[in-house]
């Protein structure tokens, strides 16, 4: 036993601050104080709180240090872990109070949540198989493989209510049902790792915090569905995250938890990863399944759907990682205490990866139907700066904008479709007054036509086109009837497309028309951008009144256009101006404006 | 891995060491004084001791944290052992015998060892 444990963040974004070598330096000064078989350094996944990384947290006292710097490691060492003093200025501030040190749980970003599909992620070490079964691990596989028939299984999970995280919503105890009704000598289990949506980070962080969980749900999958092999695939920009999950299964392998005849039930499973090259479309079921085929990731028309013809013409499950990473729990604790979470058509918890402008960056886990507005300003801290919400977009490229005026909407699946928008994987990227609602459509719409794989036209011309239609509306040449013809458009892809990212691609130029309409009207009638963000329809200038003359923006414009003598009203020549800002930044008077 | 026993053994022994992390408050909790006074009178090779015979006799629910100056430096090394539900019971002068029988009768048996309290000094 260690008398004391210290936990440090390595997902993604902690190690992309230097977390490595905090552990590193923290080894090697606890070597320095002849404490290291006193304290054990242990490496997690993500906590959650990526705002405010590198993180660390020490035990027994659970006690949250947060942006840690490699400097500070000497000092956490001395005092705390050889003397017992903690370090408050590292303490995350939020934790201190006059009398006590408060426990992260009881921070404002983790007391509302409710982690379950998170439950071990920056709680266990997921390089050490120990730990997972310290923490209930692989009981519910014990359980189905030698109390259950794998009708049993199918029930519970039918029961839960548990729907497809991945965004579609599809019950999957059902999506089970139908592949277990299919005969067929071989079938296969899919985990789809393939988290294209710009700004979504849950399925990474799952497999770098928790990789035994998905191993456990993927083999429970497999016998309830009558699958002896299963994939994941998983994009090749997650090193970590494919780094751990290979450790997890040869540890798995080792225990016999994976393998032939686990828990002496007759039942074989074995699990493969296969890394995708990251192109958003393999998202697609069919997509993705034609990639691990070895052929160009390319959707096919369904039916036949998956469960009759899947991965290699056998019939297939294909699940999200967040829809797996529900089902260990479920099994063990029964459908009724998950379906006791969430609302009535959606049961349990969802995660939601908060980006944009929000204060606390990271991942939240939440009962499902809870408001958009305690997400945002309850956990995520609110927008920085005092600035005010104007709109948050769910579902990444797929999805759309949820407008202020709804911000009470409980967050559900079938609430979310009901307002035009989707519930997607959970990437929610939180929009402030400074953002122009054409400009984020245009952003989304880019991505689709670089990420559409051009098998069928609707999809290949329909979204370039719409862009063309918008880059006109936000350089101000647009008319009111391409505003027409540009949702005529939408309508059309949509009903047309052959799979999911065609269908869905118009989501975000629809949604920003629905409830943000009068700021297409402003740029095509007024030929001005509301929030200042579309340069085309921009431009500056100097109020003579307010400027003093001290000639730093003329020093700072790069391209010169700034002229005026000392201590006198200096003016920016508008053909020579490229509209950068850099002028409003560096002005102390507040002289500088745009419109 | 042939059998849930099987499981349930491997996850026991793993627990122990979870201990630490749990941080329920139906941990026993055992605080030893480590400030200059306390080091300087040997609370590190009785922390120690403490932690090696939590570890030996398996016993679970049991953390061992250090805190700061307690305020009495003529009695260190001072421990405080913190039973839920009963009230804290302060050792003083310790030695890693002393620690031995604290784990056993105490910790292990319920029954704090009084003559090595700090009440037995004040009599």
């Amino acid at each position: 036993m260690y008398r004391s444990h210290v936990l440090v963040c390595g997902g993604t974004g902690c190690t992309s601050s230097n977390s490595q070598k905090i552990i590193e330096t923290m080894e090697a000064e606890l070597k320095a104080k002849g404490l290291e078989n006193e304290v054990q350094v242990i490496r997690t996944g993500c906590f959650g709180l990526c705002a405010l990384g590198p993180i660390m947290i020490v035990y027994p006292e659970g006690c949250f240090y947060s942006e840690v710097k490699v400097e500070d490691v000497p000092e956490i060492v001395e005092e705390h872990l050889l003397k017992g003093r903690m370090v408050k200025r590292l303490l995350y501030t939020e934790t201190v109070t006059p009398t006590e040190i408060k426990g992260l749980n009881d921070t404002n970003f983790y007391k509302t949540q409710n982690r379950v599909a998170l439950k071990n992620c920056g709680v266990i070490n997921p390089e050490d198989i120990n730990e997972y079964i310290a923490y209930d691990g692989y009981q519910a596989l014990a359980k189905c493989l030698t109390e259950l028939t794998p009708e049993q299984v199918i029930q519970i999970v039918k029961d839960s209510g548990l729907r497809g995280r991945g965004g579609g919503g599809f019950p999957t105890g059902l999506k089970w049902s139908f592949t277990a009704a299919n005969k067929a000598d071989q079938k296969y289990v899919v985990c789809n790792a393939d988290e294209g949506d710009p700004g979504a980070f849950m399925d990474r962080s799952v497999l770098e915090g928790d990789p035994h969980c998905i191993i456990e749900a993927m083999a429970i999958c497999g016998y309830a569905t009558g699958a002896t092999e299963g994939y994941v695939y998983v994009r090749a920009e997650y090193p970590i995250a494919v780094a751990r999950l290979q450790i997890a299964i040869n540890q798995a392998k080792e225990l016999g938890l994976l393998g032939k005849n686990i828990f002496n039930s007759g039942f074989d499973f074995d699990l493969h990863i296969k890394l995708g090259a990251g192109a958003f479309v393999c998202g697609e079921e069919t997509a993705l399944m034609t990639s691990i085929e070895g052929n160009r990731g390319e959707p096919r028309p369904r039916p036949p759907y998956p469960a009759v013809k899947g991965l290699f013409g056998k019939p297939t499950t294909e699940n999200n990682v967040e829809t797996f990473a529900n089902i260990p729990a479920i099994i063990r604790k029964g459908a009724d205490w998950f379906a006791s979470m969430g609302t009535e058509k959606s049961k349990g918890t969802k995660v939601f990866a908060l980006g944009g402008k929000i204060k606390n960056t990271g991942l939240v886990e939440v009962p499902m139907g809870t408001t958009l507005r305690d997400v945002i300003y309850e956990i995520g801290g609110g927008i920085p700066g005092g600035k005010a919400f104007k709109a948050a977009q769910t579902g990444g490229p797929s999805g759309g904008c949820i407008p202020a005026s709804l911000m009470d909407t409980p967050i559900d699946y079938d609430n979310l479709t009901a307002i035009g928008c989707m519930m997607g994987s959970g990437g929610l990227i939180v929009m402030d007054e400074d953002n122009c609602m054409v400009d984020i459509a245009k952003f989304f719409l880019d991505f689709t036509v670089d990420e559409s794989c051009g098998k069928c036209t609707p999809c290949r011309i329909g979204t370039k086109r719409l862009l063309e239609m918008l880059d006109k509306i936000t350089e101000g040449k647009a008319t009111l009837e391409d505003l027409d013809k540009l949702e005529e458009l939408c309508h059309y892809i949509k009903e047309n497309s052959l799979c999911g990212l065609g269908q869905t691609a118009p989501n975000p130029v629809l949604a920003t028309l629905k409830f943000f309409r009068e700021e297409y009207v402003a740029h095509v009638v007024d030929k001005k951008c509301p929030a200042g963000v579309c340069k085309k329809l921009l431009s500056f200038s100097i109020e003579a009144d307010k400027c003093k003359g001290c000639t730093l923006c003329a020093r700072k414009c790069p391209v010169g256009a700034i002229s005026g003598a000392v201590k006198q009203a200096h003016s920016i020549d508008t053909s020579k101006c490229i509209k950068c800002g850099v002028c409003i930044d560096s002005c102390k008077f507040g002289a500088i404006i745009k419109k | 891995m042939k059998s849930l026993e099987e499981l349930m053994a491997l996850r026991d022994a793993a627990k122990l060491n979870m201990t630490t992390r749990d941080g329920s408050t139906e941990a026993t909790r055992i605080v030893v004084g480590m400030a200059t006074c306390g080091i300087a009178a040997g609370a590190r090779p009785v922390m120690n001791k403490f932690v090696e015979e939590i570890t030996k006799r398996n016993i679970q629910h049991v953390t061992v944290a250090q805190t700061g100056c307690i305020g009495m430096c003529q009695y260190e090394p001072i421990a405080e052992v913190m039973v839920p539900g009963k009230e804290k019971v302060t050792y003083i002068q310790l030695t890693e015998e002393k620690v031995a029988k604290i784990i056993v009768d105490h910790i292990v048996n319920g029954n704090p060892v009084a003559e090595y309290t700090i009440g037995a000094i004040k009599e």
